[in-house]
């Protein structure tokens, strides 16, 4: 791209435009602040269809680059280099598409000092862009801890009851793996010439130190995807947060732990990872079966939906580490899917909690006698989250799960195997919640006088339910985007084994 | 003594002299205009900061090598002169909110920033020590300026014992390196080594002498048990400017008296070096975690932050690193003065007249009450933490970067691991402002509040844009 605008800029920097508006304002004016974060939030996301289009799908390589060189750290370049490939796109887009959502559904739930909610809303929107597509090893770093700071505010400025400790619990755990990965990107940047990723050579780097390295950026991806056992601050995180904070956790946030390993450790770091796969998909494994069994024997709504966002994070890593062409385009799909399916579901949830004031299971019952219209859209965000064929879980769950089987380097059909119980076991869980809120006879007073959807909300689940039926349906656009990148990506593997035979 | 001698040490004499004669005019502004001896002493400081600010670039020696002018005195001449023009913002509002208003306070910090400014240039042992006196001595009395308070006169008695205790080992130390290389000059002693001409045993006793002094004047752990209890004594306005000023001195003679001279010990002096950088790391952060009392928070971080310091500074000894090592360390010292002063500044607005209400508890609601002073403390807060997008983060980034070059890894792996202890005090500090509610009354206006919000946003705008320190402190070089 040498003339014109360049696209990843705006989007980047766009939504500090609407938090520039929004702290001029007058702290009373709450509608203006709540329609100016709105539509800051879809001109961003206006901005990445813009950008989507000016994407070139045939290419693998990074698109759209900027490079500005910033500044000159004793001999290392930072620069400040964004750019755009077939692996971050879809991640862009999901950005894009679910802040706008989030926000809409904080019209009525948020009262409370409006102007600093949604003005840290729209500063996480920019650190998350900026995670997605930033090529320098410092920059990403900056955007990664960045993110930080908005969230710490929003789960404990607008967070239920135990909001103080659920946000230094979320800020502590990831700035534990982050100052690690400190280390090795300062590391990287000066053993191997600099921090800008397209200019890094893996080759050059020796399979002792790729081991560290892998331990070191691997630690931070793992602690955010999360993976069993780094999870621990996720329910918290989770269940704390307000509505619109645990979307954009899940649906955006998450995915950029899955993103850095995708990043960093696979082309970074090859050898290593041929090394530590089996160790990886152990992990990756046990996280389907012990979050499903978790989300199970949850009696809070939002944590059981907090325990399967583990196992489903499960599978994404499962396929992330099968190294191949099928496993880590199911694996992107399926961090898509899993921001669209469990955003939403953290959305009816939501919904619910502004109605009665609980999201105890047992608090509920026949719920879909008295609101159809939401037990309707549930019964489809439910079965979409637990892989039915049509909906889009499924295709990203199977992809996956037959690149795993398929997988050269697993080399053990049994990691597919036992993941496949965790798609039974997610039909049990999530069955057992659809059942305990909707089915059934109308066990308590209060759940008589609740009102359905209104317009708006059902504005906010219908987006997600179109792009629900439309991978479901017709997944091939999506795959299109990102298969000569990840094609690139996994070239490498095979060249790596054919040369270890 | 030629005209150019006189020229080397403007800055200090410009302090000197003006100190002199704001005592002189305070004597009559005192009765009649309280207010003026500050802003005197401002113009004074201005004086000395613009005659530096025209040093740059023009190294040279004065007073037969005994004052060595260089990029690196000037970094740190810079950054005196600017302390204490916060130092002199903050007193004048601490003093009124405590009854206190003397002017020969301002006396005082002149002499003590003169005595700063000396350490950063001297080129010789005994104007170390003669320098490390001209700062102390008026802290010491600075730190009991309070003196209806108990808790400042013990202070400054503490301060006076142990400080005198620390500058008679430099002495000792001197005495050892005269003893062992017949010079008490900088560059001659380095010569005297590069010949071999020196005893060794001697030596390295003087060597290890000095480590001792100066690490008291840094507050590295184990020489730092004086600290938390002299800075929660003493008036916060002092404590302000002897946690930036003081420790900033004690760097400067640290750092050019061992790249200097004792390059030689490198290997042995490496691994004290590196368990002092530990023990101060480990000791800061995990006894900060345990304090109520913000100031004595700020103070246990402040040793911290010397650990940190002192990290970069264990590879010294590596000829390829050694630039680096000093320009992060200046690089950082920057970075933590703007911030420190920033959050000494917020807790000066908060205090009462009794010097009391200074629990980290009595910050709770202050989100509420003076959003301005809660957001500027939010930015110093993730500065310390090192977060980004703060000036704190990019000193932390060059001084791993600089620990990781000169192969210590695991140093680096330590010191990031106890920045992740200090999140937790330092969000504690967030915790309290806005996640609780409480009854915190501050009037937001006064200087304590331009302080703070200036130094937010030098932390905040000079990270966007670290270049423009970073080429200065790369550019300060000790001329060997």
């Amino acid at each position: 791209m040498n003339s014109g605008m360049n696209p990843l800029l705006l989007v980047t920097f766009f939504p500090l435009v609407g938090v520039l508006l929004i702290l001029l304002y007058q702290k009373t004016w709450k509608s203006a602040i709540r329609w100016t974060a709105l539509i800051t939030s879809l001109v961003t996301f206006g901005l990445s269809l813009w950008m989507l289009s000016m994407f070139d799908p045939a290419d693998p390589n990074i698109q759209m680059e900027i490079n500005l060189p910033w500044f000159n750290l004793g001999g290392n370049q930072i620069g400040f280099h964004l750019g755009v490939d077939g692996i971050s796109i879809l991640m862009v887009l999901l950005t894009g598409f679910l802040t706008p959502i989030a926000l809409l559904s904080t019209w009525k739930a948020v009262e409370d000092r409006i102007a600093g909610f949604m003005a840290f809303f729209l500063m996480l929107e920019t650190g998350m862009m900026g995670v997605f597509l930033s090529m320098d090893m410092a920059l990403f770093y900056i955007f990664w801890e960045f993110t930080l700071i908005p969230m710490y505010f929003l789960i404990g400025l607008w967070g239920s009851k135990r909001r103080v400790y659920a946000a230094i619990k979320f800020v502590l755990y990831t700035m534990a793996g982050s100052l690690l990965m400190l280390a090795g990107i300062l590391w990287v940047g000066l053993q191997y010439g600099g921090f800008d990723l397209t200019k890094m050579d893996a080759s050059l780097i020796p399979l002792s130190a790729q081991l560290w390295l892998f331990a070191a950026f691997g630690l931070a991806f793992a602690i955010k995807v999360p993976m069993w056992p780094l999870h621990s601050w996720l329910p918290d995180a989770h269940t704390e947060a307000p509505t619109a904070g645990s979307v954009i956790l899940a649906g955006v946030l998450l995915k950029m732990g899955a993103y850095g390993f995708l990043r960093f450790n696979l082309p970074l770091f090859p050898e290593a990872t041929l090394k530590l796969v089996p160790w990886m998909a152990a992990l990756a494994v046990i996280g389907i079966i012990y979050g499903a069994m978790v989300a199970f024997r949850q009696k809070d709504v939002k944590r059981l939906v907090a325990y399967s966002s583990i196992s489903h994070l499960g599978f994404v890593v499962l396929g992330i580490f099968a190294l191949n062409q099928q496993g880590i385009e199911g694996a992107i799909l399926q961090m898509v899917n899993h921001g669209l399916s469990t955003g939403a579901l953290f959305l009816i949830v939501g919904l619910i909690y502004e109605r009665r004031h609980t999201r105890e299971l047992e608090e509920f019952g026949g719920l879909w006698k008295v609101m159809p219209v939401l037990g309707g859209l549930s019964l489809v965000v439910m079965l979409s989250s637990l892989g039915l064929p049509g909906l889009n879980g499924f295709v990203g769950e199977f992809s996956i799960l037959l690149g795993a089987f398929n997988s050269d380097f697993l080399a053990s059909p049994w990691f597919a195997g036992v993941a496949t119980i965790g798609v039974i076991l997610a039909a049990v869980y999530l069955l057992h919640m659809f059942q305990k809120v909707f089915l059934g006879p109308v066990t308590k007073e209060e759940n008589l006088k609740l009102k359905d959807l209104s317009l708006r909300e059902i504005l906010t689940l219908a987006p997600i339910l179109v792009v629900i039926f439309w991978i479901g349906l017709y997944p091939k656009p999506f795959f299109l985007l990102m298969s000569p990148a990840v094609e690139k990506l996994t070239t490498v593997f095979q060249t790596l084994a054919l040369a270890a035979h | 003594m030629t005209i150019i001698d006189l020229f080397s040490i403007l800055p200090v004499l410009v302090l000197v002299v003006w100190a002199l004669f704001l005592l002189l005019a305070d004597l009559w502004a005192s009765r009649k205009l309280p207010g003026l001896t500050p802003i005197l002493a401002v113009v004074g400081l201005v004086c000395s900061l613009v005659v530096s600010i025209v040093q740059v670039g023009k190294p040279q020696s004065s007073f037969g090598g005994m004052i060595h002018v260089d990029g690196f005195s000037v970094f740190l001449n810079i950054l005196f002169a600017i302390t204490g023009i916060a130092a002199v913002a903050l007193a004048y509002e601490s003093f009124k909110n405590l009854k206190i208003q003397r002017g020969e306070y301002y006396v005082l910090l002149l002499f003590s920033l003169s005595g700063m400014m000396l350490m950063g240039a001297a080129g010789d042992l005994i104007v170390i020590f003669l320098a490390l006196e001209l700062l102390s001595i008026p802290l010491y009395i600075m730190a009991g300026m309070d003196f209806n308070r108990l808790e400042s006169k013990e202070a400054s008695l503490k301060y006076l014992l142990l400080g005198t205790f620390a500058s008679a080992i430099v002495l000792f130390g001197t005495a050892f390196i005269y003893g062992a290389a017949q010079t008490t000059n900088l560059y001659e002693i380095a010569l005297a080594v590069n010949l071999a001409e020196i005893n060794w045993t001697l030596f390295i006793i003087g060597a290890a002498l000095l480590v001792v002094g100066f690490g008291f004047k840094v507050a590295a752990v184990p020489f730092h048990t004086w600290t938390p209890d002299v800075y929660h004594g003493a008036p916060s306005s002092v404590t302000a400017f002897m946690a930036v000023g003081a420790k900033a001195a004690g760097f400067a003679a640290l750092i050019r008296v061992f790249s200097l001279d004792f390059t030689v010990l490198s290997e042995n002096l490496t691994a004290v070096f590196w368990a002092l950088a530990v023990l101060t790391m480990i000791v800061g952060n995990f006894t900060a975690l345990a304090q109520k009392n913000l100031k004595r928070m700020l103070a246990y971080s402040s040793i911290a932050h010397a650990g940190y310091i002192l990290m970069a500074f264990v590879a010294f000894g590596n000829e390829a690193v050694r630039a680096d090592s000093i320009a992060s360390a200046l690089f950082y010292l920057a970075a933590y003065a703007a911030t420190s002063i920033g959050a000494w500044a917020v807790l000066i607005a908060v205090e009462r007249e009794d010097a009391s209400r200074n629990e980290i508890e009595h910050l709770a609601g202050l989100g509420k009450t003076a959003p301005l002073l809660a957001a500027a403390m939010t930015v110093f807060m993730l500065s310390f933490t090192g977060i980004p997008v703060t000036l704190g983060f990019w000193g932390k980034f060059y001084l791993f970067r600089t620990a990781i070059q000169g192969g210590n890894i695991i140093l680096a792996v330590i010191g990031l691991l106890t920045s992740l202890v200090s999140a937790y005090y330092y969000l504690r500090v967030v915790v309290k402002m806005y996640f609780q509610e409480g009854d915190v009354k501050v009037s937001q206006k006064g200087w304590s509040l331009v302080v703070a919000v200036v130094a937010a946003l030098i932390v905040l705008g000079l990270a966007f844009i670290p270049e423009l320190l970073y080429k200065f402190a790369a550019s300060s070089l000790i001329i060997g």
